[in-house]
């Protein structure tokens, strides 16, 4: 399977073309420093992304605690998370980095708290 | 009237005042005091959750939240004071005096050493680009639907259309995604990307959702709530092929259509604005034309990395402190930047040259995107400075560094020349 | 079933006013308008000028009312409280045919019994306007043409009208007309059937719909679209006057003046169209406007735009302003083409129908409490400093600034939702306290807005319209 990805490691944007099967990598092609070369095989056999959102305080209707995982998380599982954090609910207070969701989705990444909230 | 006094005055609580008072405070200036007019400080990151912050600054990636936290953090830490829910109506940089009003404390006078102005930007609207058509509900700048979203619990609607590649808009585009709308399309009238290739590849290829580049809105239909907008391509003069126009259903517009700096209170106070960044014109230590008054980040010129921000408030910070003390350099003449091929603006506009030796940072963005430049800085005849990029953006600001004890003449030229 | 004794139909200008009017009786008096606000739909989108009357048709109806309306004003904003200001007009004549035009003019205006218009010199008109195309022949100045906050006006009379027991029934649309033995005896609405002596018909462009529904369909509503810039208080280039092109056969032409609050207005096309609710702008229209201004003030910016928006006019085919009351319908009144001159003629034709209906048997007796006087919301942003700390020391929310662009306190959005006929919609804190008028829109404001109104009308933000049902703001909540 060939895949063409654009780099963001820097605002270069390189398209970097890449051919293999799942995990085996058999070409690069594109890409103009090292840091490229090893985003662009990631992405090719393992895409991850951020996650970053908001969850329910217990009782406020009119604000929300933001929130984000602590490593980046299988981009196919990003919208599984989302579906499980949407019925997470915190109680105040919270400080920044608490854990609103341990393990998402089996990931072995954590859902934190990102800002300090006071009741 | 309630009368406070400090020693360094800042006008915001966003990430170029927070800066700004930490450097203040750092530099010796005692008494520091940020009025803020939201009820929190961290300005426009409080909706910024996603990450992308920090990066230069901290050498890490940060969610806005978790970026002006630790800012906020070292704030606390110095002593910095800070008066929230506080408007200011008035800066009269004669007397070094503000007036500001709160619901806790009424009208409020101000008396300060120094002045920093860091009100940042407020976004374009759908009016100032002229987009024609009805006036129902359903238009939003991305901005105001972000802070709906992610501060205040509001979902702004459920099919969208959104007008401009800006970073605000692919960033708002995903947003709405994750939490169930769907995007329709993202349309974008230059035929290049408005914000970081990053956003593209993360906010919009992620989930599929179509950039239309070189196309706009020609119309938006619906008397109650918007029904949907016409697209249309544009030719080379940017005006939409009429032939080509299409009925895109929607219940929602937002607009990520530019920045402007917020300068209602500097140009009421009489202070010099640039006509072209819109921001008062600075020279290096972030002065402004009123001496005791300093200016930084997105009210000066809009910044696309708050790192930068960070940075240049950090210097309007430490300086407006010197003034406050009375330790400013005297400067001994002042050098004029002038902008180049290529060149659209440069921040700041003028320097000053003290006995000192000082290294100048010259922010600038470009007209025209370019592949394989040289960013030169001429005074005079000579070149005082030339760096090599690989790319230029209008969305991406350069800068080109330079030693004020090399600039020998009146002015400064920087210019985007292609390499041979 | 509900009774009264007089139905207006329509709470724009010329309904509230004659509601107003009305007030001053013993009467009873009920106002129904299928909007969400008092403000009708032509009152709330024009050029906001009070007019002399100076170029209307001589001897006609609306020349009679426009000429006696204007002075009328000077005490109707004082008891009112609302703002205007005697910005005076200039009429520059650019060409020498345009030149040639001007004794046609002022002898009309003199026909029109409006006796202050002036011959200026070129010289005259760049001092009083800078900003003149230079070409400038000379002109006419015409000293009481006005400006006003139209949707003040309208808001005053009805808030006026309210406080002398006039009752307003909004959200509610007339579907139909009772008549029995040659006179009116209930108004069928959305809501619930109104029986009553008096109809009268104040609908603007629907007036040909509800003179139907009594048979007396006589001529057709055109509406004629005008489209409008508003330009940003800080635009470069200015004018201090209403400045007004020499009308043509065709159009009275696009003009540019201040408003009341300080903004620069441009505009309108006339354009007529079939349809009463499409207020779309066009990006030919708009683009005629700038060509159109450009002529007289030639480095007018409209990049500088903060807002561009149309009104539609009710004109009426045949054409002209009519008051109606017919023989063999008692109880009837009908009025009909009140097109661009509506909102100044509003007051005096408040008196023209009252009169009327008088001379038509209504008899009706004068209270003697009748409140003339209508406080307006108190403005922060245009106190001093002084008045400034009293209202904030008195109460604190006059220190919390919802608005930056038009410093709007959350007093003040508090004083328009909770007065008689108060806000309830986005649009209608906009049209009372001007927040979201300014430069970013209601941007910064908007959320806010959303809050406090959901906040003091105990409902959940998905219930705030913008303005009319079906225009909600949001459509839920994220968590």
């Amino acid at each position: 399977m060939k895949k063409e990805i654009i780099c963001t490691v820097c605002p270069r944007g390189c398209r970097i073309m890449v051919e293999g099967e799942g995990d085996t990598i058999l070409s690069v092609e594109g890409y103009t420093c090292k840091r490229g070369l090893e985003y662009a095989s990631a992405e090719f056999a393992h895409p991850v992304r951020i996650l970053t959102t908001t969850v329910r305080i217990a009782g406020i209707d009119n604000d929300l605690l933001p929130v984000r995982s602590t490593r980046p998380v299988p981009k196919e599982k990003v919208l599984d998370c989302m579906d499980v954090i949407r019925k997470v609910e915190v109680s105040l207070p919270i400080s920044r980095y608490d854990v609103v969701a341990a393990d998402i989705c089996g990931t072995g990444v954590d859902i934190v708290a990102t800002k300090a909230m006071e009741k | 009237m309630y009368n406070v006094k400090c020693d360094v005055a800042i006008i915001g609580g966003g990430p170029a005042g927070l800066a700004a008072a930490i450097a203040a405070r750092e530099e010796g200036a005692e008494n520091v005091l940020i009025l803020e007019r939201d009820n929190a400080l961290g300005g426009i990151l409080q909706q910024c959750i996603h990450p992308g912050f920090g990066l230069t600054r901290f050498k890490e990636e940060l969610t806005g939240p978790e970026y002006y936290g630790r800012f906020v953090d070292r704030a606390k830490e110095l002593g910095v004071n800070y008066m929230l829910n506080t408007m200011v109506l008035q800066v009269n940089h004669d007397a070094n005096e503000i007036t500001c009003t709160s619901s806790q404390y009424g009208l409020t006078r101000v008396q300060a050493g120094s002045i920093v102005l860091a009100m940042g930007c407020r976004e374009k609207t759908r009016a100032s680009i002229m987009v024609p058509g009805t006036r129902p509900a359903g238009l939003y700048t991305a901005g105001s639907a972000q802070r709906l979203v992610n501060r205040q619990n509001i979902m702004v609607g459920k099919k969208v259309v959104i007008l401009g590649s800006g970073d605000i808009g692919m960033i708002m585009a995903r947003r709405m995604t994750l939490e169930g709308a769907q995007v329709v399309m993202v349309v974008e009238l230059m035929d290049y990307l408005a914000g970081l290739t990053r956003n593209r590849v993360q906010c919009l290829d992620d989930f599929n959702i179509p950039l239309k580049l070189a196309h706009t809105i020609t119309r938006i239909e619906g008397n109650e709530r918007v029904t949907g907008v016409w697209v249309a391509p544009v030719d080379e003069k940017k005006q939409p092929v009429k032939e080509l126009e299409q009925f895109v259903e929607c219940d929602t517009v937002l607009f990520s259509v530019g920045l402007m700096p917020e300068n209602e209170l500097t140009r009421k106070a009489g202070i010099q604005i640039n006509p072209i960044t819109n921001g008062p014109a600075v020279n290096q230590y972030m002065q402004t034309s009123a001496p005791s008054v300093f200016a930084c980040g997105n009210v000066v010129h809009v910044n696309d990395l708050v790192d930068n921000v960070s940075q240049e408030s950090t210097r309007a910070g430490k300086y407006a402190a010197r003034y406050a003390m009375g330790k400013l350099n005297k400067a001994e003449k002042t050098v004029a930047c002038v902008t180049g091929t290529n060149v659209r603006y440069l921040c700041p506009q003028k320097i000053d040259v003290s006995a000192e030796n000082e290294t100048v940072s010259l922010w600038f963005r470009v007209l025209q995107p370019q592949l394989g430049v040289k960013l030169v800085a001429t005074c005079g005849d000579e070149i005082i400075a030339q760096q090599k990029e690989f790319r230029v953006n209008p969305g991406e600001m350069n800068h080109i560094v330079l030693e004020t004890a090399k600039l020998t003449g009146d002015t400064v030229t920087v210019q985007v020349v292609k390499e041979d | 079933m509900l009774k009264t004794d007089v139905v207006v139909i329509g709470a724009g200008a010329v309904g509230c006013a004659v509601a107003r009017e009305l007030s001053k009786y013993q009467v009873d008096v009920i106002v129904v308008d299928k909007n969400e606000d008092v403000g009708g739909d032509a009152s709330k989108s024009n050029s906001a000028i009070i007019h002399t009357g100076y170029d209307a048709t001589p001897g006609t109806l609306e020349s009679q009312l426009v000429v006696a309306a204007n002075p009328m004003y000077d005490e109707l904003v004082r008891d009112l409280d609302v703002p205007f200001a005697k910005v005076g007009a200039i009429l520059p004549a650019i060409t020498d045919e345009q030149f040639a035009k001007l004794p046609e003019i002022k002898e009309k205006a003199f026909r029109n019994h409006v006796y202050d218009v002036e011959y200026k010199t070129a010289e005259e008109l760049l001092a009083m306007e800078p900003n003149l195309n230079p070409a400038v022949k000379g002109g006419l100045y015409i000293p009481r043409e006005s400006i006003i906050d139209p949707f003040i006006l309208v808001q005053a009379y009805a808030e006026n009208a309210y406080a002398n027991g006039v009752r307003f029934l909004l959200n509610t649309k007339v579907t139909g007309i009772r008549t029995e033995d040659g006179r009116v005896r209930s108004v069928e609405t959305s809501g619930e059937e109104i029986e009553t002596h008096w109809v009268i018909n104040c609908a603007g462009l629907y007036c040909d719909e509800i003179a139907e529904m009594v048979g007396k369909a006589e001529y057709k509503v055109v509406a004629r679209k005008g489209q409008f810039f508003i330009l940003d208080k800080n635009t470069s280039c200015q004018v201090n006057h209403i400045v007004l092109p020499i009308p043509t056969k065709i159009t009275k032409g696009k003009l540019m003046c201040p408003t009341i609050h300080g903004n620069m207005l441009v505009g309108p096309t006339a354009e007529d169209q079939d349809s009463k609710v499409d207020k779309s702008t066009t990006a030919e229209g708009l683009a005629s406007i700038t060509a159109d201004v450009r002529n007289l003030i030639p480095n007018v910016n409209v990049r500088d735009t903060i807002t561009q928006y149309s009104g539609l006019r009710p004109n009426r085919n045949p054409e002209g302003l009519h008051f109606d009351i017919w023989e063999d319908l008692e109880g009837y009144v009908n009025l009909s083409g009140v097109r661009s001159t509506g909102l100044t003629l509003s007051v005096a034709m408040g008196k023209y129908v009252v009169q009327q209906m008088q001379y038509h048997g209504a008899g009706f007796v004068l209270k003697e409490n009748f409140i003339s006087r209508r406080k307006g919301i108190v403005k922060f942003s245009e106190c001093t400093l002084e008045e400034q700390e009293a209202l904030v020391s008195e109460n604190p929310l006059y220190g919390n600034v919802i608005c930056r662009c038009e410093t709007v306190t959350e007093a003040e959005i508090l004083d328009a939702i909770h007065r008689p006929l108060g806000a309830r919609s986005v649009d209608a804190i906009k049209r009372r306290v001007r927040a979201g008028m300014g430069r970013c829109q209601g941007g910064f404001c908007g959320p806010k807005v959303i809050e406090i109104l959901a906040r003091e009308l105990g409902c959940a933000p998905t219930d705030i319209n913008k303005n009319n049902a079906g225009s909600h703001m949001v459509t839920g909540t994220t968590r």
